[in-house]
């Protein structure tokens, strides 16, 4: 079995209101994420799901429960700067919003922000620089302010930032909630080369059905609770479930079990387009052959 | 709209100047204030415009661009060549009316002035300002205060606070262009009114981008966190600056500079103010 790099025991975490009042966010969370996984978090606006993100990147402290980051328990009480930052470093974190992570006015220069605060020298700084741009096919713009670029153009030059420090597991929080179907497309890729090709472990929290379904592994969360947790397609099946957490199923998923519903010979766990027309296309010739 | 504004300005190029390490040009821009400030004589005036005009030959900027760089003070150099017309007694009686004396030594005092500050403001523009980016001069003026540190004094966090302002102009020119539009749509009106009724209406502009700044302000600083950001302590650059032959060059030239304004004054004292 792979090592697990981030495991969360018992976790729960509550937001205190100003009068005091403490409104719980997760309850008892348990999860193991696996190195080199791609794991998508999926739940509705509120679910918790970023608010576990922050608790990995220990942004935030857990209420009770445990927390262990590369198979050591973190406790950031018990912590030095340097520890904090060395788990920092390893897991990086992209936000949604692209305009709130850049740093600089040149791009080559927020790249190199995250690198220069871990002291690295210069001349390994420009080389990590002009790898993660090229990376993220950012090579052109390196010279670039940040404001000329697009929303998906401005993501993946935080992803190159984030790259730059080399991080063995990074969080997308709601990375492509922000950007229009292209940008969106943009980054979803480069999300699936790191996994792919570098081997980087990636947790991908969400809301999108359809970039979820490009993980190897689903978790939804409602309320701050496991609901399910396995492959895109077992998790997929379970419609009742996911609508009553407020989560809509993809289209493909949908269309496939409403006919299969009705009787037509249909798996229910197809996800994306392309096996939905497979399946259509497979019925379809074979009544052909019936007539 | 708001987005045609031109920020700071900055004009791209490939003189001699703009490639000077942008430490030096502070110093240099230093020095040639100072070399202003010392002309007192006719010909030290004269050779202080030489001075100018070549320096702005040597930038390669146009002349109109330069010139304009004078629009904003001209009330300034007005105001100051009146004063020194109407009140600096002297010796020489040019005209005289009723309660009004003009002597020589007011019109020539004038004068100088306001070649002083036309020298002073074109001179600035040349060397730093039309020709340094916005973040070389940021960068370098984090690197000439460094020896402030011993001090206790945060230059690093005063730079990275100056960078983040300039990262984010644009940005936040680009959300008042949006909630004006979005004011607009639910009927406020910018353009007309008296100018109390006009600042009036810019209040629900100002409110919401405040509290979106706030809520940038946070994201940001936690963006910086994940990025390992501590301060300036244990933080390693990734351009360095290294002095060239023209950067050595440039400071003896501005030595050189200095040196004949004092010669200058000594050996030609001809209109001395």
């Amino acid at each position: 079995m792979a090592e697990i790099v981030i495991k969360a025991e018992n976790l729960s975490f509550f937001y205190e209101e100003d009068d005091g009042a403490k409104i719980p966010v997760l309850q008892n969370f348990d999860l193991e994420i696996e190195k080199g996984s791609f794991v998508a978090l999926l739940g509705h606006n509120g679910s918790g799901k970023s608010t576990l993100a922050k608790l990995f990147n220990l942004i935030l402290t857990p209420e009770s429960g445990n927390l262990y980051l590369f198979g050591k328990r973190v406790d950031e009480n018990e912590m030095t700067d340097d520890e904090l930052f060395e788990i920092r470093r390893r897991i990086g974190m992209v936000f949604q919003n692209p305009d709130n992570q850049l740093v600089a006015t040149i791009v080559e220069e927020d790249v190199a922000f995250g690198p220069e605060n871990l002291g690295v020298p210069p001349k390994e700084i420009r080389q990590r620089v002009d790898d993660a741009l090229d990376f993220v096919k950012m090579k052109k713009f390196a010279r670039h302010s940040p404001h000329q670029l697009s929303g998906g153009q401005k993501q993946r030059v935080a992803i190159a930032g984030i790259l730059a420090c080399k991080p063995e597991v990074i969080i997308f929080d709601e990375s492509t909630a922000m950007l229009d179907p292209l940008g969106r497309a943009e980054v979803m890729s480069t999300i699936e080369t790191l996994n792919k090709e570098f081997g980087t472990t990636i947790v991908l929290i969400t809301h999108y059905m359809e970039e979820a379904t490009k993980a190897g592994r689903v978790v939804v969360i409602d309320n701050g609770k496991k609901l399910l947790d396995g492959t895109p397609k077992e998790v997929f099946k379970e419609t009742k479930i996911l609508r009553k957490a407020g989560l809509d199923i993809p289209q493909t998923t949908l269309l496939l079990q409403e006919l299969a519903d009705m009787g037509y010979d249909l798996p229910r766990n197809a996800l994306t387009p392309e096996e939905g027309a497979e399946a259509l296309a497979k019925i379809l010739s074979e009544k052909e052959k019936i007539k | 709209m708001l987005k045609d504004i031109t920020l700071g300005q900055f004009f791209p190029g490939n003189s001699v100047l703009h490639r000077l390490d942008p430490r030096v040009k502070i110093v240099i821009c230093i020095a040639y204030i100072v070399g202003i400030f010392l002309c007192n004589s006719l010909a030290a005036y004269i050779f202080l415009i030489a001075m100018t005009v070549l320096l702005m030959l040597i930038s390669q900027l146009p002349v109109k661009t330069v010139l304009k760089g004078i629009q904003p003070v001209v009330v300034i150099i007005i105001f100051t060549a009146v004063l020194n017309v109407f009140w600096r007694g002297g010796e020489t009686e040019l005209f005289s009316f009723w309660i009004i004396t003009i002597y020589l030594e007011g019109v020539t005092s004038a004068i100088f002035m306001m070649i002083r500050i036309i020298a002073l403001v074109i001179g600035t523009c040349i060397i730093l300002t039309y020709t340094t980016s916005p973040i070389a001069l940021t960068d370098a003026i984090e690197r000439l205060l460094s020896p402030l540190r011993i001090f206790k004094i945060p230059v690093h966090e005063f730079a990275m606070m100056m960078t983040i302002a300039l990262r984010f102009i644009p940005t936040l020119i680009e959300e008042t262009d949006k909630i004006m539009n979005a004011q607009k749509a639910r009927g406020s009106d910018f353009s007309t009114g008296s100018l109390a009724e006009r600042a009036k209406a810019l209040v629900p502009v100002l409110v919401p981008l405040f509290i979106s700044s706030f809520r940038r302000a946070d994201e940001l600083a936690v963006a910086m966190e994940c990025r390992c950001y501590r301060g300036g302590s244990g933080r390693t650059r990734m351009t360095q600056l290294h002095l060239a032959k023209r950067d050595f060059f440039s400071i003896l030239l501005t030595a050189l500079f200095i040196a004949s304004v004092l010669l200058i004054n000594q050996y030609f004292p001809i209109y001395v103010v």
